[in-house]
């Protein structure tokens, strides 16, 4: 294979890939810098068209997410209007979106769904990162937990959400939603949504703690067992504060997947885009009622929908995509604090 | 004073429950809590099954295969909101699997040359500047949510090929057939493999990142160049990364449902590379998952329901298929001390 590239062998620094080279200014000029690798220029064909492949792809994909933000922000700037976020939709006479109103119920409903979600992913998560690896006994039934929230994260949101719709249907859980005359159970209801975005965010969370867990050296923990601690005191008086910030990275990462899903909204929080009560208890009403959040109401108002508004589609897309941007930018936050370095799929694509 | 007293018994219980728990105590109680997940997710593959049975009782498995007209069925079963006949549930479910596995392997093919090219552009070749600027953006198009891809698709997308790529010979020669309106397998595909793309770069960057540099510097030292070293060497002892970040992404791909939904056209029709390449890519098609978003509206219809239900079965039958998959795949790396 080398027969016809004799280049000298070329010397450079062993470099393991971090998601934050550590020593940034190292791989500059310098007596090992790149001034003497061989050069692509005297490479096989096959191996240049490789190279030249490679680069385009890496540079494909920055200019497609680049073009997303930009072309996104191009129509946010063009359509979003401070009076679209502060006034509730209206249906037009035509039925349609376009006339007056904005998206302020969405974005209620948006940071509704996030905190019901959040409020019941993070305990869960907490308590079941904290048992499989502090505690972990019997070991099958902390091996059969492990693989239940894989199998959460694996599952279609879709699924998730139909799931959502069986469960919530129940005459047992006709409280959460509201019965409509002929004793059918609607299902339907921010506490519906907000319990299966739960599952959403549950893996990503689950999955920060737990490896930040496991990253916490062994001696903080048996300092404070000599110190005469038991475990639960070393847990919540150690442990957990150490963890603070892959808990943060988690909730971070959980609350993107909360307000990107749109399959849930779409089947378990009605079809009205303004938020509808149920009973008069307020709060509780709320928490019944059915509304939108702004995923579906850029599909409602998308030619897919039944809206008609693609400008207010556009204008709601942005504020959301300004909301991924802002998480990303604070994983990346949360990110630096942690002692670990992390790749991509620590920082949460997967 | 015997009330004042009462109280103050209280508190002291109040300020016992405040003390730490005893170790058992807090090992029960996050163990209960933690089998909570368990439970939650046994009920959720039940309540699917229970749901779809009747479907499954109806039509047995012949319900996987073909030859019925899935539109009039669908429509039979939208109309009978009360009390359905059996013949009601008849459903032959394979133009929606073969459209569901169409798009889903045409991305995943497409993403893992893509995924493959552009892990070794940011782990072995990119400046480390480069790579600090392209993983953000990698990871930010993984994060776009599907309806901001969909509403991309259907505005920007579906009509420039509507307008510019399908010309009136291809629209003519299927006419009476489908309409080509630009929304179809292309934009489709196209869509979801940029949606899914940055999962397998995720996965394949930490295994490329994972193998112990001496390998290469081996390779190197025997006279390959820095790129020769990478496929010879580190590219084959992550093949078993690069398998499972394809089922991952696979199972994602197969799940997604909103934005197939709005690029996909929408019609019971299978894509038919017969009537030619180019004009097979046009067609418009529906998968499994979009299937139940466009007839969520009308699951109170008991034989609808049951079918819905089935679609979702059988997306969490391949998902945890794929996953589990994924994971044998992955064994043979825990060799290297990979994570992932």
């Amino acid at each position: 294979m080398s027969a016809s590239s004799p280049a000298p062998p070329p010397q450079r620094t062993p470099r393991m890939w971090t998601w934050r080279d550590p020593q940034p200014g190292r791989l500059k000029g310098g007596s090992s810098g790149r001034g003497r690798r061989s050069s692509p220029l005297s490479w096989r064909i096959g191996d240049m068209l490789v190279l030249a492949l490679a680069w385009t792809a890496g540079i494909f994909l920055c200019a497609i997410s680049a073009a997303i933000v930009i072309y996104m922000g191009y129509r946010g700037i063009q359509y979003l209007r401070p009076g679209l976020i502060f006034s509730r939709p209206q249906l037009s006479s035509t039925g349609t979106q376009a006339g007056p109103g904005g998206f302020l119920d969405p974005l209620i409903g948006t940071i509704v769904l996030t905190v019901i979600g959040i409020a019941i992913a993070l305990p869960l998560a907490l308590c079941s990162a904290v048992w499989i690896t502090e505690y972990g006994r019997p070991s099958w039934l902390a091996r059969v937990v492990e693989s239940s929230i894989e199998i959460v994260a694996g599952t279609p949101d879709i699924v998730i959400a139909i799931f959502g719709l069986a469960i919530f249907q129940l005459q047992l859980l006709a409280p959460f939603s509201f019965t409509a005359e002929g004793g059918g159970v609607f299902g339907r209801s921010f506490i519906a949504a907000g319990a299966m975005m739960s599952l959403l965010a549950l893996p990503p969370l689950y999955v920060a703690t737990r490896d930040g867990l496991q990253a916490v050296p062994g001696h903080l923990r048996e300092a404070a067992f000599a110190l005469g601690k038991t475990r639960i005191t070393t847990i919540r008086r150690v442990l957990v504060p150490s963890v603070r910030s892959n808990i943060a990275t988690g909730t971070t990462l959980g609350i993107s997947r909360i307000i990107g899903s749109t399959a849930i909204v779409l089947i378990l929080l009605g079809s009205t885009l303004r938020i509808e009560t149920q009973g008069s208890f307020p709060g509780v009403s709320l928490l019944r009622g059915t509304g939108s959040s702004l995923t579906s109401y850029i599909y409602e108002n998308s030619p897919a929908g039944e809206g008609g508004a693609p400008q207010k589609a556009y204008a709601a897309a942005f504020v959301l995509l300004i909301f991924v941007l802002a998480l990303n930018l604070l994983v990346d936050r949360f990110g630096r604090a942690q002692t670990r370095s992390m790749g991509l799929t620590a920082a949460g694509v997967v | 004073m015997a009330s004042a007293a009462a109280v103050v018994k209280q508190l002291g219980r109040l300020e016992r429950l405040k003390q730490p728990w005893p170790d058992r105590r807090a090992e029960r109680s996050l163990g209960a809590a933690s089998c909570l997940i368990g439970v939650g997710v046994i009920a959720m593959i039940v309540f699917v099954a229970i749901s779809a049975w009747p479907t499954f009782q109806h039509n047995g498995l012949a319900w996987l295969g073909g030859g019925g007209d899935l539109e009039a069925e669908i429509n039979k079963m939208v109309a009978a909101t009360t009390n359905p006949s059996a013949s009601v549930y008849h459903l032959r479910a394979w133009p929606l699997i073969y459209d569901t596995l169409l798009s889903t392997a045409a991305a995943v093919v497409l993403g893992i040359v893509i995924a493959v090219l552009s892990s070794i552009f940011i782990v072995e070749l990119a400046p480390a500047r480069v790579s600090r600027t392209v993983i953000p953006m990698v990871r930010l198009l993984a994060s776009v949510p599907s309806v901001i891809y969909g509403l991309i698709g259907i505005l920007v997308l579906v009509p420039f090929v509507g307008n510019h790529l399908i010309n009136t010979r291809e629209r003519e020669s299927v006419q009476g057939v489908v309409q080509l309106t630009g929304a179809g397998l292309l934009v489709t595909v196209a869509i979801l493999t940029i949606m899914i793309t940055p999962i397998m770069v995720a996965l394949v960057c930490d295994a490329l990142a994972s193998v112990p540099p001496s390998w290469k510097e081996g390779a190197v030292a025997l006279g390959l160049n820095p790129l020769r070293a990478v496929r010879a060497v580190t590219l084959r002892a992550i093949r078993p990364a690069i398998v499972a970040a394809a089922v991952l992404a696979a199972a994602r791909a197969l799940g997604e449902a909103v934005m197939i939904q709005m690029v996909s056209g929408g019609k019971f029709f299978t894509p038919n590379l017969d009537h030619g390449i180019l004009t097979g890519l046009f067609e418009p098609l529906r998968t499994l998952a979009s299937t139940i978003i466009d007839y969520h509206d009308a699951i109170n219809a008991p034989a609808l329901k049951a079918t819905l239900y089935s679609f979702a079965l059988l997306l969490l039958f391949a998902a945890f298929t794929l996953s589990v998959a994924g994971y044998l795949v992955k064994l043979p790396l825990r060799k290297y001390q990979t994570r992932g």
